[in-house]
């Protein structure tokens, strides 16, 4: 072995800790990236190959009533690969042993023949048949949260009437990967259920026979989705077709997507920051440490080694370590990226998981790490290399220190001199303290980061649910109702306030800018569900106009005071100019509202309402489900508390663990920085603290120079790390913002101080560690060496 | 005769790397007294370093005594060997040994804050002759001043005994001569008992006792009859 690389070995032998402290802070930079893109990736893919093996639906439509003889006609359009003319249905559940009412979407297969779209994925038993008994097959979510197994039954009120079904398959479908139930905003498997009948028999319950109600189509892959969404249209418009939809905007398909958007949101916004905080730290540490190998760099040149074979040696010390740091990294990020996909895909519900081991992560994380730790490395080779050899062996010159106004406050008595040596080592080396603080500052940065979509979505949570839709409950209609509804929901037991609404699709449009939603229509005084403006302040709805949400005044690039063209899907795709007259803050979905008898003017039947938000006295809730379960009229109940309950779980669920994740990630790098830091402080000092010991300073005395610098330094890192943690969070909350979604950016005053503490402790630990080399400092062997 | 200061018995010194084993000092019996100004002479090796940074506190000895007035050194705990250096020991070395981000006062300073019955810094570097130096940091001054700081930072304490490691050592002769002078003047004024290490054996004759070393023993001690003043030392 050569010399050299003898050398190379001791010392990573000597300098093991601080090695390992750079290593693991890359290690952090390249495990994010992996975990969180690894995950990102994987469900994408898992997603593709699911659509794509069980022959997901690229077009959808629903219709009132069809005949089935359209089916060739639809076939026949340009694109289409294959049609489902098939029968959906809103149902109650009523499922033994669980108070309210669940809601669930009874679906027709196929009889005798395979589904041509949207096929099921079987996890046991089989596909329902025509027979005496109402077979079903459920999903498996469904399944899951009430214990089914198969030869399991539990009731539904379909058409009026209650039924028993019989569960013979648990299965899971493509188009119900992300099965959301009515006014939730994510799903829950206990009260909102999707099962499958034979279409016979469903047919027959709903008195459909001949005709269906639902469209899914496939397509060729390059077909035009517009141009068949249209002809898909002019066919159903006679039967109650109420606007086709491409796949976007299917339920399942937009959730999952606006989850994977905010999945690829985190991983492009957060890992790259830890990565790029990790480089900038290994950077400036490596720097530092290759400052203090001067000396043996002279004597290698004395010695007669060429610069190559000098830069070559310390490069290979640098690259050891970045291996160090890779290896560490992608292990864990593999093993952690593992579970956490994991967790994914059984919250999404897929059949099975496709893992992407993308080597180009590797390559890239690696790279980054490498290249920043070279980089790092080489300004600082550079600079002792150029040196005589005679210079570089002598230690640098010594450093000239300036007074400032240190001098003057130092008369006042109020400062140690150890305190005053502390002030002056900071501002001697102006760029080196800087880099410390905002190095330490990062680490406070990314703590708020990976801390304050806590923050945001209790207060969208409040927003929502507190001060936006404050009913007890929703109940949708099967159809659009008249008046005496509301009465007769107000007779029902338990019913304290009673707040009909109505609601139509349509596509909103500016010019070529266009967007599918629901046209929400309110009553003046609406009190339970209320309309917020943009500083969340309860706004009634005019008289004429529209009140946007301002994502849709975004999309669609309008503001109050302009014009909006309104298609109305229900109603022969008829279109009118409504005038925008507010916007309105919203954080869920893509909303418009109305003034209810605007609404009812613009659709031309009269007062009709699609559904009710009311006030429940809470005593009644018992007798008032059992009234709902037999009240045919209502198609689905959304109970907001367990709704707010259910969202807060789900986040804590998802969110905890990536945070984990991240906060582990940040403890290591604050670690990281600080400890190398004070250990650097240590090395370039040794000298002067081990004078101080030799005159009779106590250890804890000399120790505080050293605390006192890494303190100030600590001190000055927290405000500048709020700022930049602000600017973080205000990133990845641009990434998060989708149709679905929007988080508002809310960092809670505790966030702050919680990412402060964790910090100051880390830099509490590392700084007791060095403090316990201050304790072992060789006092003698220092006095003998020059400076 | 004055009182005894410093009495070490059968002092010996053993460093151990791996298996050679080098006996620094060998069995030294010695005793200082006040207000004795003493030179220990010796080449490299000899053992003369070892005993002043034992008897100072700095280190410990293999086996042997060392009794400071009624302290046992030898016996001493880490803590009470720092109180020992604090209070009672200043310390001139080769290298001078300042804080390079203080000034000369506040290099002073630094010691007074924590000494018991301190002069003031400024008194500490009059004594030195640097009262006009306050203000510069040991970069901005030579290295005979820079030694003189490290004097006054030495003697502020009103320390009992002075310990000079090669005070003179990384000086020229005029310089040298200059720190000198300032160590006689303490000695004389302050009543210190003052030990310097050298190896220029010129420097000897301005103490009153010569204390050689040769291979970790006293070789041969002896009393200057008549003591020359630092001007006169040839270099």
């Amino acid at each position: 072995m050569a010399m050299l690389d003898l050398k190379l070995l001791r010392d990573l032998g000597r300098l093991w800790a601080q090695g390992l402290a750079i290593a693991l802070v890359m290690a952090c930079g390249v495990s994010t990236i992996i975990i969180s893109v690894g995950a990102y990736r994987s469900l994408e893919e898992t997603q593709s190959a699911f659509y794509e093996r069980y022959r997901f639906g690229t077009v959808f439509a629903s219709a009132v009533r069809a005949p089935r003889h359209l089916k060739s006609r639809i076939e026949h359009i340009a694109g289409v690969t294959a049609a489902d003319l098939r029968i959906v249905q809103p149902v109650l559940i009523d499922v033994a042993g669980m108070r309210e009412p669940a809601s669930g979407l009874a679906v027709s297969v196929p009889d005798f023949e395979e589904a041509s779209v949207n096929q099921l994925y079987l996890r046991y038993g089989r596909l329902p048949e025509e027979s005496r008994k109402n077979e079903v097959a459920v999903v498996e979510t469904f399944a899951n949260a009430h214990g089914f197994r198969l030869g399991d039954s539990f009731d539904a009120i379909m058409n009026g009437r209650k039924q028993k079904l019989l569960i013979v398959g648990i299965v899971l479908s493509p188009e119900f990967i992300y099965a959301i139930g009515p006014g939730d905003m994510v799903p829950d498997p206990r009260r909102f259920g999707v099962f499958f009948m034979s279409l016979k028999k469903l047919s027959g319950l709903f008195d459909l026979e001949g005709a269906f109600n639902s469209l899914s189509l496939t397509t060729l892959r390059n077909a035009d989705t517009r141009i068949i969404v249209d002809e898909v249209d002019d066919i159903l418009k006679p039967y109650g077709g109420s606007g086709a939809y491409d796949r976007k905007d299917q339920v399942s398909h937009a959730f999952l997507d606006s989850e994977l958007d905010q999945l690829r949101a985190m991983s492009s916004v957060i890992p790259p920051i830890f990565l790029l905080v990790a480089a900038f730290l290994v950077n400036m540490i490596l720097s530092r440490l290759i400052t203090l190998e001067r000396e043996q760099i002279g004597l290698l040149k004395a010695l007669g080694y060429g610069n190559v074979a000098i830069g070559g040696h310390f490069a290979k010390l640098v690259v050891v370590i970045a291996l160090v740091g890779l290896l560490i990294g992608s292990l864990s990020g593999f093993w952690l990226g593992r579970g956490l996909t994991r967790l994914y895909a059984t919250f999404y519900s897929f059949p099975f998981l496709i893992f992407r081991h993308s080597i180009d992560l590797y390559l890239l994380a690696g790279g980054v790490t490498v290249a920043a730790a070279l980089a790092g490395a080489a300004k600082a080779i550079w600079t002792v290399v150029i040196l005589p050899p005679a210079v570089a062996m002598r230690p640098p010159a010594p450093t000239t220190y300036r007074s400032f106004f240190v001098g003057q406050l130092q008369r006042l008595g109020i400062f140690s001199q150890l305190s005053i040596m502390a002030f002056r080592h900071l501002i001697r080396w102006p760029v080196r303290t800087l880099l410390t603080t905002l190095g330490t500052s990062l680490s406070v940065a990314l703590l708020i980061t990976s801390l304050f979509s806590y923050d945001s979505i209790d207060y969208m949570i409040d927003a929502i649910f507190f001060r936006a839709d404050r009913q007890d409950a929703s109940m949708t209609f099967v159809s659009d109702q008249g008046l005496d509804a509301i009465s007769a929901v107000a007779s029902m037991p338990g019913i304290l306030r009673v707040e009909p609404f109505r609601q139509t699709a349509v596509t909103l449009r500016n010019a070529h800018r266009e967007k599918r939603m629901a046209i929400v229509g309110l009553a003046e005084d609406t009190d339970l569900s209320r309309v917020l403006d943009l500083d969340l302040n309860p706004v009634s709805p005019t008289s004429s106009g529209v009140i946007l949400s301002e994502r849709v005044a975004e999309i669609l690039h309008l503001k109050p005071g302009m014009q909006v063209e309104v298609e109305l899907l229900e109603r022969d795709k008829r279109t009118a100019l409504l005038t925008v007259t507010g916007l309105a803050q919203s954080y869920v979905g893509l909303t418009a509202y109305m003034r209810d008898d605007a609404l009812d003017q613009l659709l031309r039947d009269g007062r009709r309402i699609s559904g009710v938000r009311v006030s429940i006295d809470s005593n009644e809730m018992d007798d008032l489900y059992e009234t709902i379960k037999q009240t045919p009229m209502v198609a689905s109940i959304a109970l907001q508390g367990i709704s707010r309950v259910r969202l807060r779980e789900t986040v804590e669920e998802n969110i905890t663990t990536m945070t984990a994740v991240y906060v582990i990630l940040a403890i290591i790098i604050t670690f990281g920085v600080i400890y190398n830091s004070a250990r650097i402080q240590l090395s370039e000092r040794a000298r002067e603290l081990a004078s101080l010991r030799v005159f009779g300073f106590t250890r804890s005395e000399v120790s505080s120079v050293l605390m006192i610098e890494l303190g100030l330094i600590v001190l000055f890192a927290q405000p500048l790390g709020w700022v930049i943690g602000y600017l973080l969070s205000w990133s990845v909350v641009q990434g998060f913002e989708n149709d679905i979604f929007r988080i508002p950016l809310i960092i809670k005053i505790a966030t702050y101080a919680l990412a402060s503490l964790i910090v100051t402790g880390a830099a509490l630990v590392s700084a007791l560690i060095v403090r316990g080399r201050v304790d072992r400092l060789d006092l003698i062997r220092v006095l003998k060496t020059r400076e | 005769m004055s009182k005894p200061v410093f009495q070490t018995h059968d002092l010996t010194k053993i460093y151990r790397t791996g298996d050679v084993e080098v006996r620094a000092l060998n069995g030294v019996d010695i005793t200082l007294y006040e207000g004795e100004m003493t030179v220990l002479l010796g080449p490299s090796g000899s053992g003369k370093s070892t005993f002043l940074n034992i008897v100072g506190g700095l280190d410990r000895a293999t086996s042997g005594t060392v009794r400071f007035k009624d302290m046992e050194l030898t016996s001493c705990s880490e803590r009470q060997l720092t109180q020992y250096r604090r209070n009672h020991v200043g310390f001139v070395f080769q290298f001078y040994n300042l804080i390079p981000s203080l000034t000369a006062w506040e290099n002073v300073a630094m010691v007074t804050e924590i000494a018991r019955a301190p002069m003031a810094p400024d008194e500490a570097l009059a004594m030195v002759g640097l009262e006009n130096r306050q203000t510069h940091f040991p970069a901005q001054m030579s290295g005979g001043e820079q030694q003189r700081v490290a004097i006054a930072r030495a003697i502020a304490k009103r320390p009992e005994v002075l310990l000079c490691d090669e005070p003179t050592g990384a000086l020229d002769s005029k310089t040298g001569i200059l720190v000198l002078e300032a160590l006689d003047k303490i000695n004389r004024e302050l009543g210190t008992t003052t030990a310097i290490i050298t190896h220029n054996a010129g420097i000897q004759a301005i103490a009153h006792r010569v204390v050689s070393f040769m291979d970790g023993s006293i070789s041969q001690t002896h009393a200057n009859a008549t003591r020359i003043q630092p001007a006169e030392v040839v270099w």
